[in-house]
Formats: C-alpha cells, sequence, structure tokens
C-alpha cells in the first residue's frame, strides 16, 4: 500500500472514532443530565423527577429537623412563594438564611427533598456587588 | 492617595496603549522605536506596581476612605489577612490581573531584546493590546474602579469572610492569575510569529521559558485550592467538578499538551499548525477562565455575583479567537511539516496520543462546564451535569494518559527496532505484572477496575522512568568514569529539561494514585453521637470522647475530641470544631449575633502516608442558641429596666440611657455590654461542656491521600528543575545569534541520540542512521553560520563536526 493512502486510512479511522465519541459524549450527557429550576417552578413539578434547584434561603426558617434540617427557599431574585426544603446530610459552611444555594433533589408532597451531599452553597462575599453579602 | 493612584492607573493605560504603538511603528526594523516601546513597557510595570503598593499601604493602614479596603477589610483583619485582601475583590483581582501581566511583558521583553528582531514588535503589541484592555476596564467599566472613594470614611471596614482567612487561599488567587497571565507571553510571541511568518522554532525557544512557569504556577494555585477544600470547608473533598476549578484546569490541560508538543517543534519540525493552535487555546481558555469568575452564566459555589465586566472578557476572546483562527489560516502554507511521523513507534507519535488525550480531556470538561448553556439553546431548559459524569469520561482519559507517560519515555525519537523495545519495556512490563498481581493477593483493589488499572499503569510507568534516569546516569557514568551520584547530577544538570520533565512525570502520576485510591477506597460515614458514644469506621472503633469550647473576641468554638482506636489501642485522637464567628463592625449587638455570623469548619485532620483519618464536626447547639435567646431576652429587659431586675441591671440601663445623651460615655456603656455579655457567653459556653448535646460528625478513612499533595510537589520540584537555567546561561555565554542557537540545539539533539544509545534505547543500526544524518544537519547549519560571518564557504567534505561532550 502506497505510504499515502495509509495515511489517508488512518486519518479516516481515526475521525471516525472521534466522531463516534463526541457523538456518545453528547448522548449520554443528555441523559445524565439534571434540568436545572427556580423554586418558582419547583411549586408546580411532576413529583419522583430529579432536579437542579438553585435559590436563596429565606432568612429565618432554617429548623433542624431530625437528623436534617428544614428550610424555605425562593428565587434567587427573592420573588415568588417559599418552597419547603428538607435536607439531610452535612451542610456546607456558609449555608445560612440570606444565602444562595444549589440543592439536586425532587418535590414530595410539595417539599423539595434534597439529596445528601448535593447541597452547595454559594461562597459569599468575593467579588459580589452587593453591600449585604 | 486615591487620587493619585487613580493619575498613576491612567498614565499607565496611556503608556501601554503608546508601548503598543511604538511597537507597530517599529516593525519594519526601526530598532529606537522597538527599545523606545520597551521601555514604555517597563514604565508600564513600574506605574502598575505603584498602584499596587498605594492599594496595600490602604489596607495596612486601614483607610477606610477607599472602597475597596472598607468592602473588604477591617481594623480586626489580622496584618497578614490585609495585605491579601486585595485579590479577594473584583477592582483588586483585575489590578492584580494587569499588574502580574505587566511583570511577565516586563521579563519577557527583557530576556528577548535585541533578539527576535521581526517578531518582538508584535509580541510587544499584543501584549500591551491586552495590558491596555484590563487597565482600560478598571478606569472605564462601572463598579471597577480600585480607587473610588467613600465620603466620608466609614470608622471600619467590612471585614475579609473567615472562610478565606486560610494561608493557602491567599496564595491559590494569585498562583492562578499568573498562570493564566503568564501564557499570555507565549501567545504574544505566537502572533508575532505567525504574522512575520517566522514560524520556525525560534519563538518557542524564546518563550518556552515563560509557558513552563505559567504551567506551574496554574499548577500550584490548583493544588492550593484542593489543600483548601480539603482542609477547611468540611466536606471531605478536593475536586467537585465546579465550573470555576474547571475553568483554571482546562488552561492547564491544553498548556500541558503545548509544553509536549513544541518540543516536537523544536526537535522535528512537525505540527506547527497544532501548536499555534494550543497556545491560541490555552490563552483563551485562560481569559474564559478569568470571565467565568465574573459573569454568573454558570451556576457555581464559586458565585462572584452578576459584574459588569463579563461582557467586555467575553469581546475580548472572541477578538483572540477570530483574529487567531485567521492568522492561522492565512499562514497554512509556513505551518507546513518539515518532516512527517516515521514510525507510529516513536516518542514524537507517543507526543502526539499523549496531545489528543490532554485534548480530548479537555474537551470533555469543556463540554460538561457549558453543559447547562448547550442544553438550554437545544432544549430550552437549562440542565446541568454533576461529578459521576465527569468522573465517567475523565477517568478513563487520565489512565490512559499515565499509560503513554510510562510509554513516552521509553521510546526514541524517529524510530525504535524491537530489539531496543524489548530491552526497554522487559522490566516496567515485568513491575506491571508484579503489581497486578500483588493487587489482586494482598489487596480488594480489583473491586475498583479503573483504580486496579491506574495502580498498574503506574507501576509500569513509574519504572520506565527510574529506568530511565539509571540507564541514564549508568551510561554517563562509562563515559565519564564518574562516581553514580556524580554521574546522576551531572547527567541531570545537563538535561535538565529532559530530566526535569521525566520528575513532573513521576509527580503526576503519584498524584493520580492518590486521587485513585483515595476517591476509590475512602470510607466516608456521616454519624450524630452523644459525648461516650462509639462509632466503627473501616475497622477503627471512633469515640466521642467529651465536647470543647473555646470562646475568643473574634468567635466561640465548640470542638469534640474523638479518640481512635484500633485493636483495642488507641491508636490517635481527632479534634474537629467549629467557629461562630461574630459579624465585624457590630458593637454591642447581641449574643445571638455570634450565631447570625459565618461558621467555618475547623478539620480534625492525622495525615498519615497510608492514609488520613479526617473528621468534620456540626455541634448540636439547639441547647445553646436557647440559652442564647434566654440571655438576650434577659438582657433586654434588663436594659428597659421593667420591675423587678436587678440592681446591677438598673446601674447598666442608667448608663446606657445617659450614654444616649452624653457620646463621651459612650465607650463606658459598651464596655460595660460586652463585659456582661462576656459573663453570660462563658456561663453559656461552658454549659455546653456538660449538656451532652448530640454531634453530627463527618468520619473519613482517605487511603493514599497524602501522596496527591507529595505528587504535585515532587511536579512542582520537576518544572523548577526544567525552568534552572544551565550552566552556560548562568556564565553569561548568551547565545547570541540566531544560527547559533540553531547549532547549540542540534549539538543537543546528537548528544540525546548519544545517550539514548548508550541507555540502550536506540539499537546500533538505528544510532547510525540517525547520527550520520544529525550530524549532516549540523553541517549544514555550520555552513550557514560560516557563510553568515564570511563569504569563504566552509569545505563540504568534512562530514563529522566535533560536538562538544556534555
Amino acid at each position: 500500500m502506497d505510504p499515502q493512502r495509509k495515511r489517508k486510512i488512518r486519518l479516516v479511522a481515526a475521525l471516525s472514532i472521534a466522531v463516534l465519541l463526541a457523538v456518545a459524549l453528547v448522548y449520554t450527557s443528555f441523559s445524565a443530565s439534571t434540568e436545572a429550576k427556580q423554586p418558582s417552578e419547583l411549586l408546580v413539578a411532576t413529583p419522583g423527577t430529579s432536579y437542579e434547584m438553585t435559590g436563596r434561603v429565606v432568612k429565618g426558617s432554617v429548623e433542624r429537623d431530625g437528623s436534617g434540617i428544614a428550610f424555605l427557599v425562593v428565587d434567587r431574585d427573592g420573588e415568588g412563594r417559599g418552597l419547603p426544603v428538607t435536607y439531610d446530610g452535612t451542610v456546607p459552611d456558609p449555608f445560612r438564611g440570606g444565602r444562595e444555594i444549589i440543592l439536586t433533589g425532587s418535590v414530595e408532597g410539595g417539599t423539595f427533598v434534597g439529596e445528601p451531599d448535593t447541597l452547595i452553597t454559594k461562597c459569599p462575599s468575593k467579588f459580589t456587588t452587593e453591600k449585604d453579602a | 492617595m486615591p487620587s493619585l493612584g487613580s493619575a498613576l492607573l491612567a498614565l499607565a493605560f496611556f503608556t501601554a496603549l503608546a508601548a503598543a504603538a511604538l511597537a507597530l511603528a517599529g516593525r519594519n526594523g526601526e530598532r529606537h522605536r522597538v527599545d523606545l516601546a520597551r521601555r514604555c513597557v517597563y514604565a508600564f510595570c513600574a506605574l502598575l506596581t505603584a498602584c499596587v503598593v498605594i492599594i496595600e499601604v490602604a489596607f495596612a493602614s486601614d483607610d477606610f476612605s477607599f472602597n475597596l479596603v472598607a468592602n473588604h477589610s477591617s481594623v480586626e483583619t489580622p496584618n497578614f489577612y490585609k495585605l491579601a485582601a486585595m485579590w479577594s475583590s473584583q477592582e483588586g483581582s483585575l489590578l492584580l490581573w494587569a499588574w502580574v501581566l505587566s511583570i511577565a511583558a516586563t521579563a519577557a521583553l527583557y530576556v528577548t531584546r535585541g533578539k527576535l528582531r521581526e517578531i518582538v514588535p508584535w509580541a510587544t503589541a499584543t501584549m500591551m493590546g491586552v495590558g491596555a484592555f484590563f487597565t482600560g476596564l478598571m478606569l472605564f467599566a462601572p463598579n471597577v474602579d480600585p480607587f473610588a472613594t467613600l465620603n466620608p470614611a466609614p470608622a471600619d471596614g467590612v471585614g475579609l469572610n473567615p472562610l478565606l482567612q486560610h494561608p493557602s487561599m491567599m496564595i491559590h488567587p494569585p498562583m492562578l492569575y499568573s498562570g493564566y497571565v503568564a501564557f499570555t507571553v507565549p501567545f504574544a510571541f505566537a502572533v508575532g510569529a505567525l504574522i512575520t511568518r517566522r514560524i520556525d522554532a525560534e519563538w518557542i525557544r524564546a518563550t518556552r521559558r515563560f509557558a513552563l512557569v505559567a504551567w506551574a504556577f496554574l499548577g500550584l494555585g490548583l493544588l492550593l485550592g484542593a489543600r483548601w477544600s480539603y482542609t477547611e470547608l468540611g466536606w471531605g473533598g478536593y475536586w467537585a467538578w465546579d465550573p470555576v476549578e474547571n475553568a483554571a484546569l482546562m488552561p492547564w490541560l491544553i498548556g500541558t499538551a503545548f509544553l509536549h508538543s513544541i518540543i516536537v517543534q523544536e526537535k522535528r519540525g512537525m505540527l506547527k499548525v497544532w501548536n499555534a493552535a494550543l497556545i491560541v487555546a490555552t490563552f483563551s481558555l485562560a481569559l474564559l477562565g478569568t470571565f467565568l469568575v465574573r459573569s454568573g452564566v454558570l451556576q457555581s459555589i464559586h458565585a462572584f455575583g452578576d459584574s459588569t465586566v463579563g461582557p467586555y472578557i467575553l469581546g475580548l476572546i472572541a477578538v483572540v479567537l477570530i483574529g487567531s483562527t485567521a492568522l492561522i489560516v492565512s499562514r497554512l502554507d509556513d505551518l507546513r511539516s518539515e518532516k512527517r511521523i516515521d514510525s507510529l513507534a516513536s516518542r514524537e507519535s507517543v507526543f502526539l496520543v499523549n496531545n489528543l488525550l490532554l485534548v480530548a480531556l479537555t474537551a470533555v470538561i469543556f463540554w460538561g462546564t457549558f453543559f447547562p448553556l448547550i442544553s438550554e439553546l437545544f432544549t430550552g431548559t437549562k440542565a446541568s451535569l454533576a461529578a459521576p459524569w465527569f468522573d465517567e469520561y475523565t477517568t478513563p482519559l487520565a489512565i490512559l494518559l499515565v499509560l503513554f507517560t510510562g510509554i513516552g519515555p521509553l521510546l526514541a525519537w524517529r524510530r525504535v527496532s524491537w530489539g531496543s523495545a524489548r530491552r526497554v519495556f522487559r522490566l516496567p512490563l515485568a513491575v506491571a505484572g508484579l503489581t497486578a498481581l500483588a493487587l489482586v493477593a494482598l489487596t480488594d483493589a480489583l473491586g475498583s477496575p479503573w483504580a486496579f488499572a491506574l495502580f498498574v499503569f503506574a507501576g509500569f510507568a513509574l519504572t520506565g522512568l527510574g529506568q530511565e534516569i539509571w540507564r541514564g546516569a549508568a551510561a554517563r557514568r562509562r563515559l565519564t568514569g564518574e562516581s553514580f551520584p556524580a554521574a546522576l547530577a551531572g547527567l541531570v544538570s545537563r538535561n535538565r529539561r529532559r530530566y526535569g520533565g521525566y520528575t513532573v512525570h513521576v509527580g503526576i502520576v503519584v498524584l493520580l494514585v492518590g486521587i485513585a485510591a483515595s476517591s476509590s477506597f475512602q470510607t466516608n460515614r456521616d454519624v450524630t453521637l452523644r459525648p461516650g458514644e462509639s462509632v466503627s469506621v473501616d475497622g477503627r472503633e471512633i469515640t466521642y470522647l467529651k465536647p470543647t469550647t473555646e470562646i475568643t473576641p473574634p468567635y466561640i468554638e465548640f470542638g469534640a475530641v474523638l479518640a481512635v482506636e484500633e485493636g483495642g489501642e488507641r491508636v490517635t485522637t481527632l479534634t474537629p470544631s467549629r467557629r461562630y464567628h461574630r459579624p465585624t463592625g457590630q458593637e454591642g449587638g447581641t449574643i445571638g449575633s455570634f450565631f447570625d455570623g459565618e461558621a467555618t469548619t475547623e478539620v480534625g485532620l492525622v495525615a498519615g502516608f497510608a492514609e488520613d483519618l479526617w473528621a468534620s464536626m456540626a455541634p448540636g447547639i439547639d441547647a445553646v442558641q436557647r440559652r442564647v435567646r434566654a440571655a438576650d431576652r434577659g438582657f433586654e429587659a434588663c436594659v428597659r429596666a421593667v420591675p423587678g431586675t436587678p440592681r446591677s441591671c438598673l446601674e447598666l440601663a442608667a448608663l446606657m440611657r445617659a450614654a444616649r445623651v452624653n457620646p463621651s460615655l459612650r465607650p463606658r456603656a459598651l464596655a460595660t455590654i460586652d463585659a456582661v455579655q462576656a459573663e453570660a457567653i462563658d456561663r453559656i459556653a461552658r454549659s455546653y461542656l456538660t449538656d451532652r448535646s448530640p454531634a453530627t460528625f463527618r468520619l473519613i478513612v482517605d487511603p493514599l491521600v497524602t501522596w496527591m499533595w507529595i505528587g504535585g510537589l515532587i511536579a512542582l520540584a520537576g518544572a523548577l528543575i526544567a525552568l534552572w537555567p544551565s550552566r552556560g546561561r548562568r556564565r553569561g555565554a548568551v547565545v547570541r545569534t540566531e544560527a547559533d542557537a540553531l547549532k547549540e540545539a542540534k549539538y543537543r539533539e546528537i548528544r540525546d541520540a548519544e545517550l539514548d544509545h548508550a541507555a540502550g534505547k536506540l539499537s546500533d543500526e538505528d544510532f547510525a542512521l540517525l547520527d550520520a544524518e544529525l550530524r549532516r544537519e549540523a553541517v549544514e547549519i555550520l555552513d550557514r553560520v560560516e557563510n553568515g560571518k564570511s563569504a569563504n564557504g566552509r569545505g563540504a567534505g568534512e562530514t563529522r563536526p566535533k560536538v562538544p561532550q556534555g
């Protein structure tokens, strides 16, 4: 086989593998992802589906609930009715009322039940423009 | 002072513009203009240094008329953190960016002064264009002026978040920034090389060190961030695939690919388009990292708030990408490879595979990081990918990288014969086999196939690297007759790049072993215990011995003493705790205010080479808070002087009433309140010691995780070895002309081949062919050098130039 042809075959083989891998990547990423929602959208969400919720913890609403905690969240801009949340697991240091959190979980009976170890509280103060943060 | 700072910043902006303009005006060889441009860059650096000094002095002297200082520092902030508070702000971090850029540009132009005459003007203009962009941003974009003032100046500042008051958090941002910024230098020189069509290895040789410095800084920044997360954040992990973490990892990975593939261009004149594309990608990703942190586009744990500078940086990225792509496409003819890959079994093809793996890794991370935007684009809903998805793709790629890290150094350039391959692969393969057998026989590593594969490949790679170093030293010993340690030292100091590189490889493999072991075989338990209760974690009995408490002016701490027993014997104790910080700037607040402020976890950690014992704690403070509320209510009743309150209360109430009328009594009143509160706090905190409240613990047994940090440090040491100037350079024997540089490079190649032959990596016939070819090329270069110096050509009959022995 002449080297020119050999190189071409190699190139086509390599490109096909790359394309196959890319398709697998795209396909799995759509099926593995969790939908991101605001608390106000979750008030009417389908029970049982997993969502990634981003919201602001209502000040003064955090309570101990057995081994976990219960609190209310509202949308990031602070509007909408509060959504009750329960969470069982380690709570990050910066977590408290008024902070923004990201939590994965599902809605059960009007309450957002967070999966353990998925609670993320945003690092406060760094680069924020608001004075109160 | 703020107005002086503003003036200096504005001056810096115009100096950068002037430098760029002068450099461009000197692009056709007007040396005085280029020299002047270089001096402008020095001035740019001096001006920004002055700006940074003004800000730091303001921080150190608590000058709260600076908006920046008032919002990120306070009187009580420890001095060390005052100096580091600058870059915890948006404005300060932009100033840091510009300042580091000015230093990098100054260093790059100083090193290349009088050289690369065609490329330097364009590189200067590129670097100063970026410099003008960032200084202009601070001057003209809203809300990011580091010299903004507050009038009247507050008495005290907001303070620095206690979570950020950690040594590694203070060093981490400047390291990352230095990494991001230093990649500007190779990028700028690449742009210059492309524009002037001087696309040989010259620009690479001039900026290789900067790329390596950038890579090392970025790596150190990532490592410090991981360390901070592990010891300070209380969740026990070091990497979360968070967008901002990914943003810093991506330029590091592509930078790694770049550092490898430029070697191929230097040695073999190949991969030129690839290298140009890689450095453009690295620089764009570094800008993207700077952008992501400030944009609020993606949901991240690093919520830096939506800020105003995001769109501008995005604009710069667009300009860089479009401009560079157009440039590369228009220069495709000049970028054609001088040679082709001779054989798949050669070092250059392994370099290519390693490059593809690194780029694939980056592509996966890029896709995952930006998936929320991609999914919104295609499906209309934002959806995100979590850590398991990232692990699924990055794990096999990382494992393959380890394998090729092992294979690469064993192969010679150009081609490898079967005989020599058998010779060099024998030992590493045997060790890999033994590692596999030992793991199956002695551990349950087979339970995690990926980790198992990684350990086996690591055994292969580490043996291969060790054998390389050993054989090199042995070959040198045969050549020179030195003792073995002297031969080893001589070998490393004569070939710093090669052996520094090998050391980095050892470090990265060790680091990946640490990551694989700790992520696959970690035991992790969350339990709630009362004092005296025990729990079993991975064969260890952990007992909550007793609660502890500590009261200091800035915080109240509740902690625990945990006893760790193994086989009935006390091995060690762990002392995790949690601190509740009083919000700063609140004089005479309630006791409850301690629990409204930040809380930080202090991890109980006993690190060891075999495993780390790690504990964090969330104390049950319900009872404490009840007592706090009662005390605050009592205090309130007291100062309102309701009937039946004790005499001391009535006195305090009278004092406070008097203070309201007469401000000079205020300090005394506050001091009295503090004293009363301190007593109450003391009582309440001590009650915690006896009320047997339950506490929630996270207990982790993390095998081999220490090796992650050790591996990182080894890799850094390797980078330092590779960066250390060689003896010739230090002596001042500067390579004067480009032809001299070419000659030097060719001699190095000949020496490398001799070493490979002596170390058994090249068979006799391959070596004979290669050596003849290299010497022929060297003669051509010598001819060119001679012709350049005098009209007399060099005798073509002389085919064996004398190579200085190394």
